[in-house]
């Protein structure tokens, strides 16, 4: 019978493309597309002068040479260090917070309240947060001026002149403006440990230092290694920060610029050549450090098994030879 | 959204460095029609966009336009009495945004202006905004030289008098600033604020514009504010503030200050100085004088955005707040400006009832009317903006004592080669 034939060749899969379609439109038109413009222009001279037009001439890879011989190291280390100042502490007060929140021998009275306020900051605009700094730590600000009438210091400091107090400054700022984030992150990963395994830790007569660093820290790696990433990723898009905090300048001695304030710094020029080939640089390193995520929450190898034969394998190979 | 982007079209712009025309090799002259699909521009806006620099154009402009007729309650908008809002858009000017806007903005012939329609403007004001086509593309209401505001109560601790005449003689030359300066420092005063006050007396006395060709050439003058900062930082002749606008500065202009002078044309006694000390003791503390060498310093234009869809009221706009006399005469009694007018500065430098309070009634035209004749604009570049705002970001590190002057010369070359890439290959001269 043809018309039963008919019935079962009927296909709701294309229901399901078109309703993902709008996605794809969007994120073609809107992400892919100047994805690969961005790619172009890195190979092309391509800038304003004023209102006239300069280029697009092609240059080859002149772009990436000239941004790799001059100044790129620097304004990656630059952000690298803000980044690692930030990130170390805010790591470990994440740890100790998550760890103090999910025990449930201390069971903090409060708890919602605290992780509300942890969370604020993260709340408030990046470069609200900025100027707020900049005034609170300014020269004539109000920090100088309590240290200068508590007698700490016999002249104001100059915080934002230095290239430690500059840095500092940007790092405890993206500390306070993050560690709530990754505190309830942690939270969640410690909260699925099954609890259990900390009761029978207990009863054999487990202090806090021991159930943190053998049980807590192991079973939550996964998670650590991912909030690394993740925050590694941001860190090298850091650029809110220090722009408002310097003006744009990345004072002193450009040692608080980082690549995307650099990549700024082009953009003024609209010299869409070199801020291209600044961008596929960044997303080279940023697809690299993806790439390690997805390797890590795509366990291929979930109970072990594989990596057991593997060495097995190896032990018998060196068996054999001996 | 096109209409959204039509409907700006007015725009105070704050000419710092002074843009004139786009340095005669075109480039300037073709955004006329830069609009092109559909930005004809026309008249039948009900919004009228004003993007200003800061407060200073909305306060005058909401003072003495006369089709003002109320303020919403936060200030934001303007009721006009055709029932056009005037939205006010503040953004600071940093990084030339609004410099660059002059090539795009209507010539004010095609507004329907010509020059006979404000014949008693300052010749420099129309000529900083002549493009390369010839067109005119801004008015001003206020002209800029420079002199020095002094504090009245140090002129007379020091120097045992607050009479202008004699501060001039003390501080007629860069010699004789000095020597005033060594007296002030003995004192337990400072002479002036810091780096950035100086930079434009230096600054607007070189001998050739910043760039010659691709070549950007540092001048002798620049240099010799570079060298007497850094000793002045070092010596605590100034008062070691980074920069002009900041809080430190604005404190120092304050009551409890112990700096005795700024480098200000006449819109910084309302602009600058006044908010500091409105209701102090040193609201009336202060007094003008010529400064060592004579300057200027930018100035707020008027442009239309090309597009706009306001244009009878972007014309009567320009036209009354630049040239209406009893509006110019408004300014200059009120807020202490020196209005684009000549024959009327000059009347008022004359005139021994015309003074302000800030200034004890002192006549601060009689000090100003010349140099805004004077004012010569053979020296201004298209990179003025930049060249100046990166000078004084990169040498701020070396009079922090954090780099050598090698150092700092090497990041301005770097700055320079990314803000402007057309003038990296010509490099950086610098004075021998």
């Amino acid at each position: 019978m043809p018309n039963e034939k008919k019935i079962k060749s009927v296909s709701y899969a294309k229901w399901g493309y078109i309703f993902i379609l709008p996605f794809f439109l969007t994120y073609a038109i809107f992400s892919l597309i100047p994805l690969a413009d961005t790619i172009r222009n890195s190979f092309y001279e391509y800038y304003y002068s004023g209102l006239k037009v300069i280029g697009p001439n092609w240059v080859g890879l002149a772009n990436y040479m000239e941004m790799l011989a001059a100044d790129l190291p620097k304004y990656a280390w630059n952000t690298f260090v803000m980044w690692i100042l930030g990130f170390v502490p805010q790591i470990v007060v994440a740890l100790v917070l998550a760890s103090w929140f999910t025990d449930a021998r201390l069971n903090i009275r409060g708890k919602q309240f605290f992780k509300v306020v942890i969370y604020l900051p993260n709340l408030i605009m990046a470069s609200a947060f900025a100027m707020l700094f900049f005034a609170l730590f300014s020269n004539s600000g109000p920090i100088n001026s309590i240290l200068l009438s508590m007698g700490v210091v016999g002249e104001a400091i100059r915080f934002m002149e230095s290239t430690l107090g500059a840095r500092t400054l940007v790092a405890l700022m993206n500390f306070l403006m993050w560690f709530g984030n990754t505190t309830i992150m942690l939270m969640a990963a410690i909260m699925g440990i099954n609890p259990s395994i900390f009761e029978a830790a207990e009863l054999d007569g487990c202090t806090h230092l021991q159930k943190f660093f053998k049980i807590t820290l192991p079973q939550i790696r996964p998670l650590l290694t991912y909030t690394l990433i993740t925050s590694l990723i941001g860190g090298l898009q850091m650029f809110d920060v220090p722009q408002i905090l310097t003006g744009g300048q990345g004072a002193p001695d450009r040692t608080t610029m980082t690549l995307i304030m650099y990549l700024n710094n082009h953009l003024q020029a609209k010299n869409y050549g070199m801020a291209g080939a600044l961008s596929v640089f960044l997303f080279v390193i940023s697809g690299i450090l993806c790439w390690i995520v997805f390797k890590m929450n795509t366990d291929s190898d979930p109970d072990g098994s594989k990596s057991t034969a593997k060495r097995e394998r190896s032990l018998a190979k060196k068996g054999g030879k001996a | 959204m096109k209409k959204r982007v039509w409907s700006f079209v007015l725009a105070a712009v704050l000419v710092l460095g002074l843009l004139s025309g786009c340095g005669g090799s075109g480039g300037g002259g073709g955004s006329s029609d830069g609009g092109g699909s559909g930005g004809e521009a026309s008249d039948s806006g009900k919004v009228l966009n004003i993007y200003v620099w800061n407060q200073e154009f909305q306060e005058k402009f909401n003072d003495n336009y006369p089709e003002v007729e109320k303020l919403s309650s936060d200030k934001s908008i303007t009721y006009l009495k055709d029932g056009t809002e005037v939205h006010w858009i503040v953004n600071p000017n940093q990084d030339g945004v609004y410099q660059q806007k002059l090539d795009e903005a209507l010539p004010i012939s095609q507004l329907g202006i010509t020059t006979a329609d404000v014949p008693n403007q300052y010749k420099y004001t129309q000529e900083a905004v002549t493009t390369a086509d010839g067109e005119i593309r801004a008015l001003s209401y206020q002209a800029t030289p420079g002199m020095m505001v002094y504090r009245r109560s140090i002129a007379q601790a020091v120097l045992g008098t607050d009479d202008p005449d004699t501060v001039a003689a003390a501080v007629a030359d860069w010699d004789k600033f000095y020597e005033t300066a060594g007296q002030m420092k003995a004192a337990g005063y400072y002479m002036y604020s810091g780096r950035a006050d100086t930079y434009r007396v230096y600054s607007n006395n070189v001998s050739a514009p910043w760039v010659d060709g691709n070549t950007v050439v540092v001048d002798q003058s620049m240099m010799t504010w570079v060298e007497r900062s850094m000793k002045d930082t070092q010596e605590g002749i100034n008062h070691n503030v980074t920069g002009q606008w900041i809080d430190e500065w604005n404190k120092d202009m304050g009551p409890d200050s112990k700096v005795f002078c700024f480098f200000l044309p006449a819109w910084g006694l309302d602009v600058c100085i006044k908010p500091n000390v409105e209701g102090t003791s040193a609201e009336q503390d202060w007094a003008v004088c010529p400064s060592p060498q004579g300057f200027y310093w930018g100035g707020t234009w008027l442009i239309a955005a090309n597009g706009t869809d306001n244009m009878s009221q972007v014309k009567d706009i320009m036209l009354k707040m630049t040239s209406d006399r009893d509006i110019l005469r408004n300014l200059a009694v009120n807020n202490g400006e020196m209005s684009n007018d000549q024959p009327l500065m000059e009347e008022l430098a004359q005139s021994p009832e015309f003074g302000i309070d800030l200034l004890g009634g002192q006549n601060y035209l009689g000090v100003l009317s010349d140099a805004a004749a004077s004012i010569s604009l053979a020296n201004v570049s298209p990179y003025d903006q930049g060249c100046t705002e990166e000078f004084q970001n990169t040498f701020g590190d070396y009079f922090n004592g954090k780099i050598d002057l090698e150092k700092a010369k090497a990041n301005f070359e770097v700055a320079i080669g990314e803000r402007y890439p057309e003038l990296k290959s010509g490099g950086v001269r610098w004075p021998s």
